[in-house]
């Protein structure tokens, strides 16, 4: 018998469950008993969970996927009001939306974004690491080899840009991008691609935009 | 006692993370550290050739967590150090015979006999990976001097952020300083430019690492041999020491003195 604050719901991807009406141990707690007694159930299912509200860290997540996983389902998705909770998903790699579009229909604005909004992301963003905004983004520290950034607007790197960055991904070709030292593995300005020269002599910042349809470096 | 719980990861196979577990386990002892090494690697395991008790092995990792023996008979004794034990790996499984919760009842469980516990993680970033930072305090962070090992280990850095196991510290392993004298190999410097993060150890390139392998006696028993003595040097931080790096230029100087070409 499955408690009420335990919802099942079959979706195309495989179960979505909702959790909610009591604190977070007991309902994981009470979830993880819950899939024990329905084991044959559940065994080999794609879970997304709702989590209502609650605010979820780090090892909260990390505990109830491992257990999960442990019992031969996967967690792929936490659906969630708390961006706390959000930010944990996304850090663990873990889908926040259900249907995951693909990443220029993300780009979509959902709400009228002011033109100079822009996000903040602490480096640095190392292999493996993805920033996609809407926005312009601006990075504090460096940009790996194998990691991507994807901006609507601009992109600012304060540190060394050596990963692949897309800038005006929704074909704004009035956009920039920067960077104290720019050797990108590869860079995209609306639907101009770059790979960069191999540099010689003194690094300094750069700056590249788009003139008649080619990607131009300058001293910046 | 509470123990240390250390795990060594690098993502890329083949950069060491074995003989360094090894070697880093008998340093540790060799100081009069109580230490158990645990084989992390599930169906390709390997620490207990390199240690040299392989054919000492009844019970492994995988028969203490289905219960098939107490925890201690699965510890396998040195037969050079007696406060050195290794937990085999199962060969015979694979990695979904361990969870994570498993790996920290397991290091619980131990921590109160031992004062460390080296985790030998397998290579990849998968369950096997997960495995063995679960119940890490520490994690050392291994790669070569070279672009796809740098790469990879930045990539381990960034899961390890992700799930609080960080900050990571770096071990560069095999570097060669003739070859980072003539530009043909990555520096100390341009690792560390690119990972940023702390560096515990740099073991130079040495054949003797290998034979040592080979014959299943770590060369960290060996105080005169540069890479034995860059193991003890780690084992030395891991323990709070301030312990400055070795000069690798100089042997080369020397070695160019002496007309080697």
């Amino acid at each position: 018998m499955t408690p009420s604050f335990i919802q099942i719901k079959g979706i195309r991807d495989g179960l979505l469950i909702t959790l909610d009406g009591l604190t977070w141990s007991d309902l994981a707690a009470a979830f993880v008993k819950n899939v024990d007694e329905r084991l044959s159930f559940f065994q080999g299912a794609r879970v997304a969970l709702n989590v209502g509200t609650n605010e979820l860290r780090v090892a909260d997540l990390s505990a109830l996927r491992d257990q999960l996983s442990e019992r031969g389902i996967a967690l792929w998705a936490i659906l969630s009001e708390s961006t706390v909770t959000e930010t944990t998903a996304q850090n663990l790699g873990l889908a926040t939306r259900l249907s995951i579009p693909r990443p220029v229909d993300k780009l979509e604005p959902e709400l009228e974004l002011p033109e100079d909004a822009a996000k903040w992301v602490k480096g640095p963003l190392r292999s493996g690491g993805r920033v996609i905004f809407e926005g312009n983004v601006v990075v504090l520290g460096d940009v790996n080899p194998g990691a991507e950034i994807i901006a609507g607007g601009s992109v600012i790197v304060w540190g060394r840009l050596r990963g692949v960055v897309h800038a005006g991904a929704q074909g704004n070709e009035k956009v920039v991008v920067c960077a104290l030292e720019m050797a990108p593995t590869q860079l995209r300005i609306a639907g101009e691609i770059a790979v960069s020269p191999k540099k010689q002599g003194k690094i300094r910042p750069e700056v590249v935009c788009l003139k008649d349809g080619q990607l131009v470096a300058e001293p910046w | 006692m509470t123990a240390k719980v250390v795990t060594i990861a690098s993502g890329k196979g083949g950069v060491g993370k074995t003989t360094s577990v090894a070697n880093i386990a008998v340093a540790l002892a060799s100081r009069g550290q109580k230490v158990t090494c645990i084989d992390g690697d599930i169906g390709l395991r390997n620490l207990d050739v390199i240690l040299g008790l392989e054919n000492r092995i009844v019970y492994d990792l995988v028969d203490v967590i289905e219960g098939r023996c107490r925890l201690r008979q699965a510890m396998i004794r040195d037969k050079r150090l007696p406060e050195l034990y290794l937990i085999p790996a199962a060969q015979t499984r694979d990695k979904t015979a361990v969870s994570p919760s498993d790996m920290v009842r397991l290091c619980d469980e131990l921590s109160q006999e031992v004062d460390w516990i080296i985790i030998d993680s397998p290579a990849g970033i998968e369950r096997g990976f997960k495995n063995a930072i679960a119940a890490a305090d520490r994690v050392l962070v291994m790669t070569n001097a070279e672009i796809s090992a740098v790469r990879d280990a930045d990539r381990v850095i960034g899961l390890l952020d992700a799930e609080e196991k960080g900050p990571a510290a770096l071990i560069i392993n095999r570097l060669d300083p003739e070859l980072v004298r003539r530009g043909d190999m990555l520096s100390v410097a341009d690792v560390l430019d690119l990972l940023a993060i702390e560096l515990i150890g740099i073991i130079p390139e040495d054949e003797k690492v290998i034979i040592a392998s080979n014959r299943g006696q770590p060369l960290a028993l060996d105080g005169k041999n540069k890479a034995g003595l860059a193991f003890q040097n780690i084992a030395r931080r891991l323990m709070g020491e301030q312990v400055p790096f070795i000069e690798l230029e100089t042997q080369n100087l020397l070695w160019r003195l002496l007309g080697r070409k």
